[in-house]
């Protein structure tokens, strides 16, 4: 494996891996309880955080985690009592936070080069100081969900059930939405804040039919997430593309052939009935 | 006891209502007379107005374990990757401990859901995917969840809505056979199909009436038999409208099982 053999390669895969296997966990959160839009909210208004990192020169990760973790707290506050309602107020947060960030990038002095890299991800120049923050956020996210696994669980599938023994809903749900906060801020490096949806909610959403558990969706879908990681950064390595770019296309590529496929599956038998139909109704 | 959702239009009025123990209640009445606020307020999901309501001598939500629950929707979700036998354990969860967690070792538990769905009929499917049951197997599962505190009063909101006549009256010979040892409310849009189980009937458009088990045995039930809910609820109206008939005291709701 000669591609090893670069610290920058070496780097890359460990990001990846690591961003992979947490999109799994928070990824089958996020699609269970149907956030998929407030995510990607939070992901967008994060940009605010980066804008604000260049202008007052601040160290980028920790600023992108506190102005992540501030916007998905009010998401969290505004969609607590009206789920149905909130997608107007997150849309305005999503816009708002980005706003304020390229107003704040404009506003600094010099010229940005690495600006795209945050939009569409960097995971070929990830530093060691960052894999460290990453790995900690990862820890950090495992055990709280593996900790309140049962809770998390009887939150997604039931609130109400879940509020009438007695559990904290709200704590849990405000929990929630900080961890996929944190989640974004990590994922943010791999494939960027634009595709970060694409990451959190295609693995999930391709193992939730086969999933008996939100333990095995987790599972399931880290894995997948890491096939996926795994093949982008080989292709964007041997044919010198966009690394964030190529893992989406992989990941959309065997989504929708998956798709295709199981859509033929559910076709099949329907057919064979209507076949044997018709041949008691020629006897 | 009293009740309105914004403060203006009283959903319920005039309320008072006691559950007894090992009864089998029906609760009727139209769309919006307020059937399920009524079960939501005994549960202590919404606050009454004026008025009070005691569960066991307590306020509601105090003893959540007391309490069997079956929501309405239990066809939403179906999609989610959960067995049957999980979701039954969820009826473990908030048994103690600040967190929320289960008292009970989750082996404990795991045998007592086992039990549980054993003695509704549904051992075979314990381990299947909830989406891949029928309504009616999936209705069992939520009263198996329910059940898992062993509550004195369980409250099931339209049970039999989307079952087939057949599993019906499955679900209802069920509940007779788990009425042995908990009170059941069960909220329904069919009289007709509860009549031969129930042993009394509350009727709710607004205000409530209450027909016993004494009053509910020979005529009336007959009478009511070929009713439907809206006949038996106008009847409650002008019932309402004459002295010394219909309610008794407004003021306290009880629902002491």
């Amino acid at each position: 494996m000669e591609i090893l053999k670069y610290e920058f390669m070496r780097h890359a895969l460990a990001a990846g891996l690591l961003t992979s296997i947490i999109c799994g966990i928070m990824g089958t959160l996020v699609v269970v309880n149907r956030i998929v839009f407030l995510s990607g909210g939070i992901a967008h208004a994060a940009y605010g955080g980066i804008g604000m990192a260049f202008y007052f020169n601040w160290p980028v990760i920790p600023s992108t985690m506190g102005f992540s973790l501030g916007a998905s707290l009010v998401m969290a506050a505004v969609t607590l009592n009206n789920r149905q309602r909130a997608d107007t107020v997150i849309g305005v947060i999503w816009a708002v936070g980005m706003a304020f960030g390229i107003i704040l990038v404009d506003l600094t002095p010099g010229y940005n080069v690495d600006l795209m890299s945050y939009l569409f991800g960097s995971i070929l120049s990830v530093p060691g100081s960052d894999l460290m923050i990453m790995g900690l956020i990862g820890a950090l996210i495992l055990f709280l969900v593996v900790f309140f696994y049962k809770e998390l669980m009887a939150i997604s599938y039931d609130e109400e059930f879940a509020g009438l023994r007695g559990l904290p809903v709200r704590g849990i749900y405000f929990s929630l939405i900080a961890m996929l906060g944190l989640t974004v801020v990590m994922v943010i490096q791999v494939v960027g804040l634009i595709m970060v949806i694409a990451l959190l909610t295609i693995p999930p959403f391709m193992m939730e039919k086969y999933a008996r558990s939100l333990g095995t969706m987790m599972a399931g879908s880290s894995l997948l997430g890491v096939c996926f990681t795994m093949a982008g950064l080989y292709l964007s390595y041997r044919f010198d593309l966009t690394s964030g770019a190529a893992i989406i296309m992989v990941a959309g590529t065997v989504f929708l052939v998956t798709l295709g496929c199981e859509k033929i599956w559910d076709f099949r038998p329907r057919t064979k009935t209507v076949h044997q139909h018709a041949g008691e109704l020629n006897d | 006891m009293d009740f309105s959702y914004n403060g203006e239009d009283a959903v319920l009025s005039d309320i008072n209502l006691t559950i007894r123990e090992y009864d089998f209640m029906a609760v009727i009445g139209p769309n919006g007379g307020g059937k399920s606020t009524l079960i939501r307020l005994i549960l202590g999901l919404l606050k009454p107005d004026k008025g009070r309501i005691r569960v066991l001598g307590e306020r509601p939500g105090k003893l959540t374990q007391a309490l069997g629950y079956v929501p309405q929707n239990v066809h939403t979700n179906v999609d989610f990757p959960i067995t049957a036998l999980d979701v039954v354990l969820m009826g473990c969860l908030g048994t103690g401990g600040p967190f929320g967690q289960s008292r009970r070792t989750r082996k404990e538990c795991e045998k007592d859901g086992l039990a549980t769905l054993e003695h509704l009929g549904m051992t075979k499917h314990a381990r299947k995917k909830i989406g891949e049951l029928s309504g009616g197997q999936r209705q069992r599962v939520f009263v198996a969840r329910s059940l898992m505190t062993r509550p004195r009063l369980l409250l099931l909101d339209e049970p039999t809505a989307g079952i087939d006549s057949g599993g019906r009256r499955d679900f209802l010979n069920l509940l007779q056979t788990l009425n042995k040892d908990v009170a059941i409310v069960v909220v329904t849009h069919d009289l007709f199909a509860v009549s031969g189980y129930v042993k009394s009937v509350a009727c709710v458009n607004h205000r409530l009436h209450y027909h016993p088990q004494e009053e509910l045995e020979g005529q009336t039930l007959e009478a009511m038999y070929n009713c439907t809910v809206e006949d038996v609820c106008r009847v409650q109206v002008l019932a309402q409208g004459l002295p010394g008939a219909g309610l008794k005291r407004s003021g306290d709701a009880d629902g002491n099982p």
